[in-house]
């Protein structure tokens, strides 16, 4: 039956046949002069005009001492602040995905105690500011000054809520309920046929959840903790409050004493600049790693990107 | 001959609604038992009951002589725990409509996946079964490729091979060219056909009545939950005894 009514209409559209030579004009390439974009033009001009206003305005400023901000770069002090920014951000990041993947299957779990549970932890560690939240753990011996974990540990609150501990307790504990949502979203985006597809040739629960569901929900947890992370290395300056000796609060050490206050702003600005650049580029590789498959060619690398604008660069100039 | 699927008076309701309202049928080994009717008949959901991904709430479904999903004791039911429930799945193959491949796995992971992972099988072993039976199903040049770079059809043989390769006793096939474009739809029944031949005990629920027709030992159409009509499918589909089975055909026919 359509095959008659595909006839038909053929028949009664004759324009619509194609012709044997393949058109009357010959094959050539269409050689047009292009459009005309003098808003363009404009608008670069103009804005290139203000961005070198602004670093005019900075570069002539008499008050900074630009040689300053060279100096204390790799200072005795700056660095190893750098490096704890970069500790403290790590290990608050690994205890974030390590609870949040733990409170996700536990909101996921079909066990309604668990699941609350992990709501109402959600709750409360997004519902409040980290700045309060690193406070309460640094100004815990106020209302507990003994630690008593019964038998197994027992000390003055006092000596284990040091700076450090309030720091990652504090931005850890936040991280998880984040991660947590993250993970969720991440499970829950996987097609249930798959888990289907996974239970009907035998597989258990959870050789399910590694091997099937979890390889496919990475793809979408990816991008957002890589977002976090870089949202952790510049919330770690807030551990400034709890005396932990990071980047910022070695940095204005500094300024406060030399009277280079903006200059020693610029130097975090500095390291904090590397350090997020630096994952940016790790974090494009993992997203890569994980869209295998999802995608029917993966995007080139920098790397080969250059080298495929360089072959018609080369051809050019023959 | 001894049945391999035996339904009693199988219900399913999902909440209000109810799928399937009382099913009795028999499939016999080495048959190609074929489910017709129109879509929200329930033949999907009876399927899916086989291996227990579904679960019935009245009724006995037995696989090869054995209860699926729970154990009998006297007169009392005890529900499967999941590795004994994952143990009879093993055992029952199954394709889907839309082909649920694993998206992160090559065509050749996909078919490994299962004999390494439930049966213990050496990736060496399951890797050379996995290119025989990609080869089976004509596909033994698209080994390396992911899911997302096949065609339909392609992805539905891979899909049989890697149900295959459990060695199944039971293949169930729910609507198994419904997804694909029209001219795709051969390649994937003359696999289908292929099985048929080499004694296979399968289960289709399928529109392609021509299939039906020609490689069908047994059919049964379904309406509103309950089997309508059931007989052999040359029978069935040029004589249908049943008005409702007769408007059904002269629709699809």
């Amino acid at each position: 039956m359509t095959d008659k009514f595909d006839k038909e209409q053929a028949d009664a559209n004759p324009s619509a046949a194609v012709s044997k030579d393949g058109g009357a004009l010959p094959p050539e390439a269409i050689k047009a002069i292009p459009v005309r974009h003098y808003g363009r033009w404009v608008s670069g001009v103009v804005v290139l005009a203000l961005v070198a206003l602004l670093v005019n305005a900075f570069a002539t400023a008499e008050k900074i001492q630009w040689n300053a901000v060279g100096e204390y770069v790799f200072d005795d002090t700056v660095l190893p602040g750098a490096g704890r920014t970069l500790l403290i951000s790590v290990l608050a990041m690994i205890l974030g995905v390590i609870l949040g993947v733990i409170l996700a299957v536990m909101r996921l779990s079909k066990n309604p105690v668990t699941s609350w549970v992990a709501w109402v932890y959600i709750w409360f560690f997004r519902g409040t500011p980290v700045y309060v939240q690193l406070l309460l753990w640094f100004n815990l011996a106020l209302i507990f000054p003994v630690l008593n974990l019964g038998p197994i540990y027992k000390d003055e609150m006092v000596d284990v809520m040091t700076p450090f501990m309030a720091a990652l307790l504090g931005l850890g504990l936040n991280e998880a309920a984040y991660m947590a949502e993250i993970c969720r979203a991440g499970l829950m985006a996987v097609d249930e046929g798959q888990t289907e597809a996974s239970h009907a040739l035998g597989m258990s629960h959870a050789k399910t959840l590694r091997r099937i569901v979890i390889p496919q929900a990475m793809r979408v947890i990816v991008p957002p903790t890589g977002n976090e992370f870089i949202n952790m290395l510049k919330t770690s300056s807030l551990v400034y409050a709890v005396t932990y000796n990071e980047l910022l609060r070695a940095t204005s050490t500094i300024g406060s004493t030399s009277y280079a206050v903006m200059e020693m702003l610029f130097v975090a600005c500095i390291w904090y600049l590397v350090m997020t650049s630096v994952f940016s580029v790790f974090q494009y590789y993992l997203e890569r790693r994980y869209a295998r498959g999802s995608l029917r060619q993966l995007p080139p690398t920098p790397w080969q990107k250059i080298k495929a604008n360089m072959i018609p660069l080369s051809s050019w100039r023959r | 001959m001894n049945a391999m699927v035996k339904a009693e008076g199988v219900r399913k309701s999902f909440g209000a609604v109810q799928v399937l309202k009382g099913i009795d049928l028999e499939v016999q080994t080495g048959e190609v038992f074929c489910l017709i009717g129109p879509s929200g008949s329930g033949k999907s959901t009876f399927l899916r009951c086989i291996n227990h991904l579904e679960k019935i709430n009245a009724g006995r479904l037995y696989v090869d002589g054995e209860l699926v999903g729970y154990r009998q004791k006297g007169d009392k039911l005890y529900e499967l725990k999941d590795s004994e429930v994952a143990q009879q799945r093993r055992e029952i193959g199954m394709v889907f409509q839309r082909f649920n491949l694993f998206p992160h796995m090559t065509a050749l992971e996909n078919v490994m996946e299962a004999p390494v992972q439930v049966k213990g099988t050496s990736k060496a072993q399951a890797k050379e079964r996995a290119r025989e039976l990609l080869d089976r199903v004509g596909l033994a040049d698209k080994a390396g490729n992911y899911p997302s770079q096949l065609s339909g059809g392609q992805q539905q043989r891979v899909a049989i091979a890697r149900a295959l390769a459990m060695d199944p006793k039971l293949m169930l096939f729910d609507e198994p060219t419904s997804a694909l474009d029209p001219e795709l739809v051969g390649e994937v029944l003359d696999v289908m056909r292929d099985l048929a031949e080499d004694g296979m005990t399968m289960i289709v629920v399928t529109h392609e009545m021509g299939f039906a027709r020609e490689v069908g030992d047994s059919l049964v159409f379904m309406d509103d939950g309950v089997v309508v009509e059931a007989g052999r499918p040359r029978e069935v589909l040029t004589n249908p005894q049943h008005d409702r089975t007769k408007s059904f055909l002269s629709k699809v026919l």
